[in-house]
């Protein structure tokens, strides 16, 4: 074994990035043509390995079988491809206009940001995840927090406002989340006006977070022991407005998307995933619940304060890209009901732990006090210790189970810091999903996942 | 969980209330197959960790310390249970993939192939992910240092 000796000094091909302009290439990354590879990678891509049953693995089996390579061609959907949402490319193999083979190819967004994430200090690590699935930044920084508390044994010691303020911040982020998933949707198939109606009612919800956390977006607001600043004056009238808002907007949706044809004809039987197949690919949030298994980790292995308020679980019944739009339209509602509750329940008190380890000094002290300002430094310049051991935190995001792994050598910085990211995962259904189908509904697979570029790549 | 889905080379653990089982790597396939059986039908979250600057993690008596460590998180939807294989992985041998258990490992080996240089035998499709298909190196090794571009006037002012 290697000692630590060698590390500070080694530094490889990261040093310096010397070979700065020269071109880089996919090549083995790419989808082959069908006479490149054996025929049991063929059968492998196919579903041999998800357990089918016998007569669906042949029915696969038939679409593959019957293609020659002469009457094949593979073409390119993406990177730059306004409805593959952000930068994700999938190299499709066609016959005729029905898909046969498709692989997507990633990291054209990939920044490095778990490696990154090994530079910061607990106390910095917040802005980090943020920054990874953009649409649901609180839900991030909410797992980030969460790893670290448990890591810190202070998982226990939160008070109940920051829980109750975390879970109204994480349940309008899922709202807004799946808003913009109403818009982006409704794009992709021709609905354009349903686009502009997704981002107009997000933004009142995004107006909403400006207030509380100073930022549309990558907010850091929830932190390892509490929240940032407790909630603004007049909050409550501001979350009652959203709620009021809303209910008449999405039954414009109803009337714009789920009561028409042709929006129903374009969604419906398309991009099917069978619950066998959802398991096996560890597919989750409304893509797992879309075949039909109630499965929501707020339900099942309740965090915050989840236990405490009465949701439904939406579950569609055929595993096609109707039910994964009709769950999100439902689990909009679901979130307004949460939030209305919260309303009721919210609780006085800190929004943040009393625990001098991990919490600043009120600002208010810093300007009498000279201890409270030496503190303030050191937390926020050196960050706080966590003592040694590893982890993993999962919590029910829009697009599924986000997860946060940390193992921590009892230094401020993680040792290692890992995002189980839900698209990336998500993303390997496509395959599956587009098999069979019309190129013409490839877009409409690739927005029935609703992925998010930036936590596919990290 | 069933002590029967245990394995010889496996060493139970608990910490935080999170069940972990330190598994050999020449009883890896066998005990995954093993929770497959007993209801851990999903393998959530498949990744490593290099601790070659911190050969001196707790472990349990009887785990014999590598460099690298596999990091699997299998969940049971039946159950409601998680559980947390860490296996010890010296630089340089191969892995069995978990292909033909979870395909959902497919991307996760990838990455951690990409990331720390971990080779998975009989993956089907054993290809950087995230990096170009010609970059040098394996960016979450501890011994990879975070690149750096030149500024052409930095320093300027001094």
């Amino acid at each position: 074994m290697t000692t630590l000796d060698e590390r500070p000094t080694a530094t490889p091909a990261g040093g310096v990035i010397s070979s700065a302009g020269a071109a880089t290439s996919e090549g083995a990354q790419e989808l082959q043509p069908r006479s490149a590879i054996s025929q049991q990678a063929l059968m492998r891509e196919a579903g041999s390995v998800l357990r089918l049953s016998e007569s669906a693995a042949a029915e696969l089996a038939s679409v593959a079988g019957d293609a020659d390579e002469d009457q094949t061609m593979i073409i390119n959907m993406g990177p730059q491809h306004p409805s593959t949402h952000g930068v994700l490319r999938l190299m499709l193999e066609l016959q005729g206009e029905t898909v046969l083979r498709c692989k997507p190819i990633i990291g054209y967004l990939h920044t490095g940001m778990e490696k990154t994430g090994e530079s910061l200090t607990f106390m910095q690590g917040g802005t980090n995840v943020t920054r990874m699935d953009y649409l649901s930044p609180l839900n991030n920084e909410l797992v980030f927090s969460m790893a670290t508390e448990k890591l810190l044994g202070i998982d226990g010691d939160i008070p109940e406002r920051a829980q109750w303020m975390r879970m109204l911040l994480s349940e309008l982020n899922r709202m807004s989340s799946h808003l913009l998933f109403m818009a982006t949707n409704g794009m992709d198939l021709g609905a354009v006006s349903m686009m502009l109606y997704g981002w107009r009612e997000r933004e009142e919800v995004l107006r909403f977070f400006q207030k509380v956390t100073g930022l549309r977006m990558n907010h850091n607001f929830i932190r390892p022991g509490g929240l940032a600043a407790d909630l603004p004056p007049g909050w409550r009238d501001d979350v009652l407005h959203i709620l009021d808002m809303l209910p008449d907007r999405l039954a414009e949706y109803e009337v714009l998307m789920t009561g028409q044809p042709i929006w129903r004809e374009r969604l419906q039987g398309v991009g099917v995933i069978t619950q066998s197949e959802a398991i096996a690919l560890a597919a989750t949030g409304p893509i797992l619940r879309s075949t039909g298994i109630t499965w929501d980790l707020r339900k099942d292995m309740p965090y915050l304060k989840y236990s405490e308020v009465d949701f439904d679980v939406v579950v569609g019944l055929h595993g096609d890209a109707y039910d994964r739009y009709a769950i999100r339209l439902q689990e909009i509602r679901e979130s307004m009901r949460i939030v209305r509750q919260i309303l009721d329940k919210m609780p006085t008190g800190n929004y943040r732990i009393q625990n001098k380890k991990v919490t600043p000094p009120p600002r208010g002290r810093i300007d009498e006090s000279m201890e409270a300002l030496i503190h303030h430094f050191k937390i926020f310049t050196e960050g706080f210790k966590v003592p040694e051991g590893e982890v993993y935190v999962a919590i029910e995001s829009p697009r599924g189970e986000v997860g946060c792994y940390i193992a921590s050598d009892g230094s401020a910085v993680p040792y290692r810091m890992h995002v189980r990211a839900p698209s990336f995962v998500n993303v390997q259904c496509l395959p599956h999903m587009m098999r069979g189908g019309l190129v013409a509904d490839a877009v409409a697979v690739i927005s029935s996942i609703d992925p998010v570029l930036g936590e596919v790549d990290r | 969980m069933n002590a029967e889905a245990l394995s010889a080379g496996v060493v139970a653990h608990e910490v935080n209330g999170q069940q972990l089982l330190f598994v050999e790597l020449s009883a890896y396939l066998d005990t995954v197959t093993r929770l497959h059986n007993d209801g851990f039908t999903m393998c959530i979250d498949l990744t490593a960790v290099d601790y070659l600057a911190y050969p001196s993690r707790k472990v349990p008596a009887g785990v014999h310390t590598e460099r690298f460590e596999l990091v699997v998180n299998l969940l049971s939807i039946a159950k409601r249970e998680r559980v947390r294989l860490r296996v010890q992985v010296a630089d340089g041998i191969p892995v069995p993939s978990l292909f033909d258990i979870h395909p959902s490992t497919e991307a996760m080996e990838r990455e951690v192939f990409d990331m720390f240089g971990i080779s998975f035998s009989g993956h089907p499709d054993l290809t950087r992910i995230l990096m170009p298909e010609d970059w040098d190196g394996h960016p979450l090794r501890k011994d990879y240092a975070p690149g750096r571009i030149p500024v052409q006037f930095k320093g300027a002012a001094s």
